[in-house]
């Protein structure tokens, strides 16, 4: 559906992004992740036909974005980040103009309108003046607005910022539900919504791809993918030096709670060493209070990737 | 073409949601209704060679009004969008970007036409009112109203080409009205300098609104001012195609 071959964006003597490529096959959701200025919404414009590249190609649907830009724009919805809108206008008026401009034949307009206003929710403020709406509100037109023309392909920039906690678990709904009919292209700083929603991720820093794969399979691949965190009364123990013994366990932090202490471990990737703990705890005789693994999320793998040349640099 | 007349639409209907549209719609009522009256109590007062109809468009009351609405009628046009961020959604459709400046060119236009519909309106009350034709010849009106439209897509196309370089709508004003200040005045020059030759007053009387309308709304239509006004229309707005292109690589 996406297709982008080194697509290349600079403005003044900046690298916005480099040499980006990737693929977006039809009815996948592909969420995009990465830090403030990590070039996420220069991508996004781009694909969306706002602003062209320095070099490079995109195709949506087959179709260039530089070269067939109207065909392309006609299969694609787009939602931009904090979502303008005409003030002046009434939710449904502006919904009516936006399809007539997308070219939804006219007898057809009354229909779609109606449809995702349905869909997204605002049926209940059709009438009222969209500089009056709150955020969730015109959050929630901007992308009825997006899906109006029935678009193969869906490009949201941070579809979910602003939202109290509930409205995002809708809009997470919403979002999972066009994933059947369309192929989503997503931006968003909130993690656990791209590992329930999105079924492949892209992770771009500095203007490049670091990493573009399943979630699952980015996890698998972390370095220190989670641990297991324990709470006891170790005595006169050296507890860190202890639990260090486990063949598996690669570092451990303690953190003192008045006499308990609070050991987090980190372990090779896929390991589980809550068993040994257990053991060498009772042959200590410790008390233990909680023994908890920990599982690596997506904000792991997003801190490595993104913090790796911080980290270098901080301990130069 | 209907996706033109879908902007077009809106364009006109926006005019109308803002209040601005009303502060202009009145002001420009009252200025020119003053100026209709005054003309009338001035040719109350002593015999004049010219109908009332030709003292309304050529007096200082009619100018300005006249240079003053342009600046309020297209600072918004583009200035609001970028402003806004509403271009984004706008050039995302699939839009071309001659359809967008064109319909924001031909929406004020329709605004400013149905600003100067209701002095159509003073001419047929005057005749109704004291028996007397407000002016020499029917031609007089045609060609007053011709050269009202021309001046104007003239004026409102450099006011396009103000409001499209910057997204502040106070600077758009400001540019256009200083821009169409100045060509008002250059026409005023040759009344000014005494001591510039002849030859230049010449040239600058080719350039003066003044002169134009003059003549106009006399009844007398030169086809000279329509190709200057016409072809001066397309260059701003092709000027202003050109400058609403380069947001692509300026961004």
């Amino acid at each position: 559906m996406i297709k982008v071959e080194n697509l290349t964006k600079r403005y003044a003597g900046q690298t916005a992004i480099q040499d980006l490529n990737f693929e977006v096959g039809q009815g996948e959701i592909m969420g995009f992740l990465g830090p403030n200025g990590a070039g996420k919404t220069t991508t996004m414009r781009i694909l969306a036909g706002f602003m062209p590249a320095t070099s490079g190609r995109a195709t949506i649907a087959g179709f260039d974005i530089f070269e067939q830009s109207l065909q392309a724009r006609t299969r694609l919805g787009y939602m931009p980040e904090h979502v303008p809108l005409y003030n002046d206008m009434r939710v449904t008026e502006y919904l009516d103009y936006r399809a007539a401009l997308k070219g939804v034949p006219y007898r057809r307009i009354a229909e779609r309108v109606g449809d995702v206003k349905e869909l997204c929710g605002v049926k209940d403020v059709e009438k009222k003046i969209i500089g009056a709406l709150s955020k969730g509100y015109r959050q929630r037109v901007g992308l009825a607005d997006a899906l109006l023309h029935e678009p193969d392909l869906l490009i949201l920039d941070e579809p979910t910022i602003g939202l109290d906690p509930n409205q995002i678990r809708q809009v997470r709904e919403l979002i999972k539900n066009l994933g059947r009919q369309h192929t989503i292209l997503l931006s968003t700083h909130i993690l656990p919504e791209v590992e329930m929603t999105c079924s492949r991720v892209i992770i771009i820093h500095k203007g490049r791809i670091e990493a573009c794969d399943t979630p699952e399979n980015l996890l698998s691949q972390l370095r220190q993918a989670g641990g297991v965190v324990l709470e006891a009364k170790v005595g006169k123990d050296n507890g860190a030096e202890e639990l260090k013994k486990i063949s598996v366990v690669r570092d451990v932090a303690t953190d003192v709670d008045g006499e308990w202490k609070i050991f987090s471990l980190r372990v090779e990737s896929g390991a589980d060493v809550r068993e040994e703990v257990f053991r060498l705890a009772t042959a200590r005789r410790w008390t233990v209070r909680e023994l908890t693994q920990r599982r690596a999320t997506l904000e792991d793998v997003f801190v490595e990737i993104t913090h790796a040349d911080e980290v270098e640099r901080l301990s130069i | 073409m209907r996706k033109f007349y879908t902007l077009l639409s809106r364009e006109v209907r926006s005019y109308f949601y803002s209040p601005i549209a009303y502060i202009v719609l009145v002001f420009f009522l009252l200025v020119s209704g003053v100026d209709f009256y005054f003309q009338i109590s001035f040719m109350n007062q002593r015999p004049v060679p010219y109908s009332v109809q030709e003292a309304f468009f050529n007096s200082v009351f009619f100018w300005f009004a006249f240079v003053l609405i342009f600046p309020l009628i297209t600072m918004r046009l583009f200035a609001e969008e970028f402003k806004l961020g509403t271009i984004e959604p706008l050039m995302t459709a699939p839009v071309r970007d001659w359809q967008v400046v064109l319909s924001k060119f031909f929406g004020a236009l329709v605004f400013y036409i149905v600003l100067w519909v209701p002095t159509a309106f003073y001419f047929g009350i005057f005749q109704y009112a004291t028996g007397h034709t407000a002016s020499g010849s029917s031609g007089a009106y045609w060609g007053s109203y011709l050269m009202l439209l021309l001046l104007g897509m003239f004026y409102l196309s450099v006011g396009c080409l103000a409001s499209v370089v910057t997204k502040n709508q106070i600077i758009a004003a400001i540019i256009s009205f200083c821009a169409i200040t100045l060509l008002f005045f250059l026409g005023l020059v040759q009344f000014i300098l005494l001591d510039v030759s002849s030859a230049t007053r010449d040239l600058l009387g080719y350039f003066s609104a003044l002169e134009h309308m003059g003549t106009f709304s006399r009844g007398v239509i030169d086809t000279r001012p329509i190709v200057l006004y016409l072809s001066m229309t397309v260059v701003m707005l092709t000027l202003t195609h050109q400058a609403f292109q380069s947001r692509k690589w300026r961004l």
